[in-house]
């Protein structure tokens, strides 16, 4: 049995650091992960962790850090949002195309500009292509379940990719909420110790790291990492397999609510799963057969069992906290819709792009785009794809 | 207590209205309650108008959005009632309590667009005389507390012990100021209509 608590976000996924116990921490801090190095941080003074802490000075470092920290044998941890992620963006490709397994909580906030601190996704939607495996989570249990799977999965020798682990800056972040912890030693032995195979400080096997990739190489390397992000699927299911073994809690690479006879739903990310979840209950009573998908596996995209949860819908929304400013729709629109339509699905869809720049989501806007749907399901009809909720007009 | 009750505070950068959502919600986990406790940042700064809220149930919480329809609403700072429309979206038959030493005349012609339960407490008076100073968050938790009946004041006398232990371990000398606020607060809430 668990450890009942109540805490942040930022407070559960640095608690998930001190249980892990990484080797190096190395992080700059910004609003609104700035909490999870400073708690981290007080761990490492009053001695709970035996992390080297690396108080740089600039995200860039930050990166770098854990980038020659994992090069070297350790396992690596930071934590950032926004303008923090955009400043670590040379060292985000190069963290993933030399393979190595750091982690990351990415607390989610707008890039500026201009400036705005508040949550929405366009730091996570930038670094989208990175090569890292992104997991999103709906409330404080999921960011701290996330982080506790995430070495394991990173780790392992099919992957060796790095991970970050994704919360809505300030709704989740910032909000007290009830949590279940793992014990302490539960933890260490799930997450277990890191045996990197090849490394630099092994004086057995001398190696470089990151020299010159010419045209005879690197589109091979680049396809091996493709490759590792294929495989990371199962090694994602795998490691979900295990932690439900251990704490009842089961994660999928999304969760389907109520989607069994659905008629018409929702795929959304992070925190407005909850509030979504609320409304299809609501709509349910009144016997319409609303579901919802919420995406917990972003990278690797789970494209084609997305196909097939959603290929029998009559009309489907997909939610978008981040604008792509293309004309033609936010990216996990274009992902979704792109992967039914190579599936040979053809369900009615339309984006949503909502929330940006910590904009309210409320019950009303959710209720909105299920009214929506409803449309398009009476009519067949679909005016503009590209749509917008919580805009005023 | 009905099965979820939401509670919006209204104070001003300073006084302590996001601590005492967060000193809530805490109390409130102790009986074994689901809990939110979370405040709206805008441009912080001392002296502005902050908003913060509470949800808690009897059964997991899962909206992540503001509260627009609260149960009970929370004003630390009077001088918000003619900046603020801090009775928006607050049900009929919930209540507004108020830290003032205006006239319940006064009060009730403020806010004549509300029909439901108005309190006042005098929370500067408390402070004073339990701390020697102005915190008027630690005599507004015990309001909401006595008003919204989420638990009994013997259990959460005993419960905020323990928290103030807690939060003020390395100023002991403050718990028992804190404790006596707690104490005059619960006793002298009054209700104006």
């Amino acid at each position: 049995m668990g450890i009942r608590e109540r805490l942040s976000g930022n407070e559960a996924a640095a608690i998930a650091m001190k249980q892990i116990n990484p080797d190096v921490v190395a992080a700059f801090p910004i609003t609104p992960s700035t909490e999870i190095p400073q708690y981290f941080s007080t761990f490492v003074s009053n001695g709970s962790v035996d992390t080297e802490f690396v108080a740089v000075e600039s995200e860039h470092s930050a990166m770098s850090a854990c980038v020659g920290a994992e090069a070297a044998g350790a396992r690596a941890m930071t934590a950032t949002s926004a303008n923090g992620l955009s400043y670590m963006w040379e060292m985000i490709y190069i963290a993933s195309s030399l393979r190595l397994p750091i982690v990351m909580s990415l607390v989610n906030r707008a890039v500026s500009g201009p400036l705005n601190i508040h949550n929405d996704h366009s730091d996570a939607m930038g670094v989208r292509d990175a090569g890292w495996i992104m997991l999103f989570s709906e409330n404080n249990q999921e960011a701290y379940d996330n982080l506790i799977m995430a070495h394991r999965i990173a780790e392992h020798k099919d992957v060796l990719l790095p991970l970050m682990v994704c919360q809505d800056g300030f709704i989740t972040s910032h909000s007290i909420e009830n949590i279940e912890l793992i014990e302490d030693n539960k933890v260490k032995e799930f997450v277990g110790t890191y045996k990197p195979e090849h490394y630099l400080l092994n004086d057995k096997e001398p190696i470089a790291i990151g020299p010159l990739d010419v045209q005879s190489y690197l589109f091979e390397h680049k396809y091996q990492q493709a490759e590792s992000m294929r495989a990371a699927k199962q090694v994602i299911a795998d490691v979900a397999a295990d932690f439900e073994k251990m704490t009842g809690r089961k994660y999928s690479f999304f969760e389907e609510y109520q989607m069994e006879d659905a008629e018409i739903a929702v795929v959304c990310m992070n925190s407005t799963a909850g509030t979504t979840k609320t409304v299809v209950d609501e709509l349910r009573q009144k016997g319409i057969k609303a579901g919802m998908v919420k995406i917990r596996v972003f990278r690797p995209f789970p494209a084609e069992e997305l196909a097939k949860s959603l290929g029998n819908l009559r009309a489907l929304a997909v939610m978008d906290k981040a604008d792509s400013l293309n004309a033609a729709g936010g990216a996990l629109f274009e992902d979704v819709v792109s992967g039914m339509y190579t599936a040979k699905k053809q369900v009615p869809t339309v984006n949503y792009v909502y929330g940006i720049g910590g904009r309210d989501t409320t019950v009303k806007d959710i209720y909105e785009v299920y009214d929506y749907l409803q449309t398009v399901v009476k009519t067949g009809e679909i005016d503009n794809p590209y749509r917008y909720v919580g805009l005023r007009k | 207590m009905k099965d979820l009750i939401e509670i919006r505070w209204h104070g001003r950068g300073g006084q302590g209205a996001k601590t005492a959502s967060l000193l809530l919600a805490d109390a409130a986990f102790n009986t074994g309650k689901y809990i939110q406790g979370f405040p709206e940042y805008g441009p912080e700064r001392m002296g502005a108008p902050i908003t913060a809220y509470n949800r808690i149930s009897n059964t997991p919480i899962r909206i992540h959005s503001n509260i627009y329809e609260p149960d009970y609403v929370v004003v630390v700072d009077d001088t918000l009632l003619e900046s603020v429309n801090v009775t928006a979206g607050l049900k009929q038959d919930g209540a507004i309590i108020i830290n003032t030493t205006k006239e319940h005349s006064k009060i009730k012609e403020l806010l004549s667009n509300y029909a439901g339960n108005i309190y006042t407490i005098n929370a500067r008076k408390i402070s004073i005389e339990a701390l020697g100073k102005y915190f008027p968050n630690t005599a507004m938790l015990a309001a909401i507390v006595k008003v919204s009946e989420i638990m009994k004041d013997e259990e959460f006398l005993e419960d905020m012990k323990g928290s103030f232990a807690h939060k003020f371990a390395k100023k002991p000398e403050v718990i028992e100021g804190n404790m006596k606020a707690l104490e005059l607060a619960l006793k002298e809430i009054q209700k104006v209509n």
